[in-house]
């Protein structure tokens, strides 16, 4: 091996790609060093399936094809996936004891398409159950634990997959986020990680929590790494995804070095009020001042119904949710309880003994707002506002050409903070969630620490469409500063 | 307004999810405090406001899109009841529904 191996976990995606190409280090020599390295921080519970033959063969593939010089983009980088996406070859449970075990016949659209560019899987990651959740408290397999301080929540959803990058367990990982899933774990684990427009990745092969929101995007240690793998990952799948985009795969790294000279940036007023933490405000106050260093403008702009997203969003998501979740009544994959009197008997009691008490809320709610008499006052009100959410936005869009401000009020909160409460968590997420309503994406970048050292991310939306500018002003951030490179001392 | 034990019971038949007396009366309780936020909500103007099922129609004509009337996918039964509980015969096994 020429490459010293206590440095390869150091390496970016882009660099490690670059390694395996120039052929400083073969697949197999980077798979075996990151499976040891995800077993020795087992901990930290980012794992939930790891297979070290099914990630060394494909290792071995790789390298033949780097030697024939067949190789993809990615060929040979290993990833990790969330465990909502799909996999042949790996158990995949959305961190929920009713799939405990379940091998899927097929791979989701964006893990095919990312080996297809030559990547290798790692494993899969640990993530609140479904999807639902802030915190990875509500996977049926235990919390994930921050690198950053172990007593404290990673974030979620896609907790594992912030949590494996920030620890440097995987060069860069899939997540997915429907309300925040995306940006607040990246924003707690000091990671860079994107959310596209919704539509531009494929959800086949992605366990549905709520169709119309849910988004597939990566997690990384920087936004060029980031636009490395949405390239790979996004493009129009008509035949698997009838709300996929019919918009071309996109080169997202074509932009990055554009100037920022005349950026506006929109920040909006109801994300720069009470309810912020201090520490928080301090760290995007500086961000904001390296652009304006950079060349832009702030422009204040205002997003009147923030505040409305919160019981807008908790009212479609678990609507979504809670017709996508009655396919899990124990007869064609997944759990099913040993003893029932009938059919109904089974259901109820495959659903009480399979589903963990946030779904089995969200469940709840969204029966309830769906139910005869209720539909007209919740869940289209809710859409209606969803509107005048997504309408807000466009208007904003005319006196800017991003949004910034903070992803999420605090730094990441102890494990257990938020004790038997869910509206705690409900509220915390009060800054990703007008995005996803809009479809708009989003984007968060690590810019400093607050209290106790934690990590606090400045979140980037755009309009529809415009994930290249996004990662553009990322970039040109991350070239002037080093909050991305930070490291726990794991 | 507020949901009671009763309403509570009728969404979990509802739902098929089967309730513990001590998972019942948290639900009641963590419903009425979660319908509490929402309150807010139903007192929007929204009159006239087109319902935004779809988060791109903005972006471009969201219409249900149709595949081909083919066969795409190759016959892959025992890969798909691989995980599944009861199996015979390449057929699913549920309990007796017709005496």
């Amino acid at each position: 091996m020429t490459q010293n191996s206590q440095e390869l976990h150091d390496l970016s995606l882009t660099e490690l790609a670059a390694a395996l190409r120039t052929r400083r280090v073969s697949s197999v020599e980077v798979a075996t060093y990151f499976l040891q390295r995800a077993k020795a921080y087992a901990h930290l519970g980012a794992f939930l399936d790891v297979q070290p033959d099914v990630t060394l063969a494909q290792a071995r593939a790789a390298d033949a094809r780097l030697t024939s010089g067949h190789s993809g983009p990615l060929e040979g980088v290993p990833l990790a996936h969330k465990d909502i996406f799909v996999t042949k070859d790996f158990v995949t449970t959305a961190g929920s004891k009713m799939l405990e075990g379940y091998r899927s016949p097929f791979d989701a659209t964006v893990v095919a398409r990312l080996a297809q560019a030559g990547a290798v899987t790692l494993g899969k990651l640990n993530c609140d159950e479904f999807a639902m959740g802030s915190a990875n408290e509500n996977s049926a397999y235990g919390p994930v634990k921050n690198p950053w301080d172990t007593t404290r929540t990673p974030g979620g959803s896609s907790g594992g997959s912030a949590a494996a990058v920030a620890a440097r367990l995987a060069p860069a990982a899939t997540g997915t986020d429907t309300g925040g899933s995306i940006r607040q774990p990246s924003s707690f684990c000091g990671v860079t990680g994107i959310k596209p427009t919704y539509g531009r990745a494929s959800r086949y092969g992605m366990v549905a929590f709520a169709s119309s929101l849910d988004q597939a995007g990566v997690l990384a240690r920087s936004a060029q790494d980031c636009a490395l793998l949405l390239s790979a990952m996004c493009g129009p799948d008509p035949e698997r995804d009838s709300t996929s985009l019919d918009v071309p795969a996109e080169d997202f790294s074509l932009k990055l070095n554009d100037s920022l000279e005349g950026l506006r940036i929109g920040m909006p007023t109801e994300f720069f009020g009470i309810g912020v933490a201090d520490d928080v405000r301090v760290a995007i106050d500086a961000a904001l001042k390296h652009y304006e260093a950079l060349g832009a403008k702030l422009v204040p702009i205002s997003l009147p119904r923030t505040e409305l997203s919160i019981p807008v969003y908790y009212i479609i998501a678990p609507a979504e949710a809670s017709s996508n979740l009655s396919r899990f009544d124990g007869v064609k994959f997944g759990h099913r309880a040993r003893d029932y009197t009938d059919l109904n008997d089974m259901y109820e009691r495959t659903r009480a003994e399979g589903f963990g008490d946030e779904v089995k809320r969200r469940i709840m709610i969204g029966t309830y707002v769906l139910s005869h008499g209720y539909y007209d006052a919740y869940y289209l009100q809710a859409q209606k506002i969803r509107r005048m959410i997504a309408d807000d936005f466009q208007q904003a869009f005319k006196q800017c050409d991003v949004i910034a401000g903070p992803v999420a009020p605090t730094v990441a909160w102890a494990l257990g903070g938020h004790g038997n409460d869910p509206l705690a968590d409900y509220l915390a997420d009060i800054f990703t969630l007008p995005a996803s309503l809009a479809g708009l994406p989003g984007m968060s970048v690590p810019v400093g620490f607050g209290a106790c050292h934690m990590p606090v991310g400045l979140q980037l939306i755009g309009n529809h469409l415009t994930e290249a500018r996004l990662l553009n002003v990322a970039h040109r951030y991350q070239q002037v500063t080093d909050w991305h490179t930070a490291r726990p001392a794991v | 307004m507020s949901l009671t034990s009763v309403d509570i019971d009728r969404l979990a038949r509802l739902a098929r999810i089967g309730l513990a007396p001590d998972e019942r009366a948290r639900l009641c309780i963590q419903l009425n405090n979660f319908f509490g936020v929402v309150e807010q909500m139903r007192a929007v103007d929204t009159a006239g406001i087109v319902p935004l099922a779809h988060p791109t129609d903005v972006l471009q004509e969201v219409a249900l899109r149709l595949r081909h009337d083919v066969a795409s996918e190759p016959n892959q039964r025992q890969a798909n009841q691989r995980s599944a509980p009861a199996v015979e015969a390449g057929l699913f096994l549920v309990p007796k529904v017709i005496e």
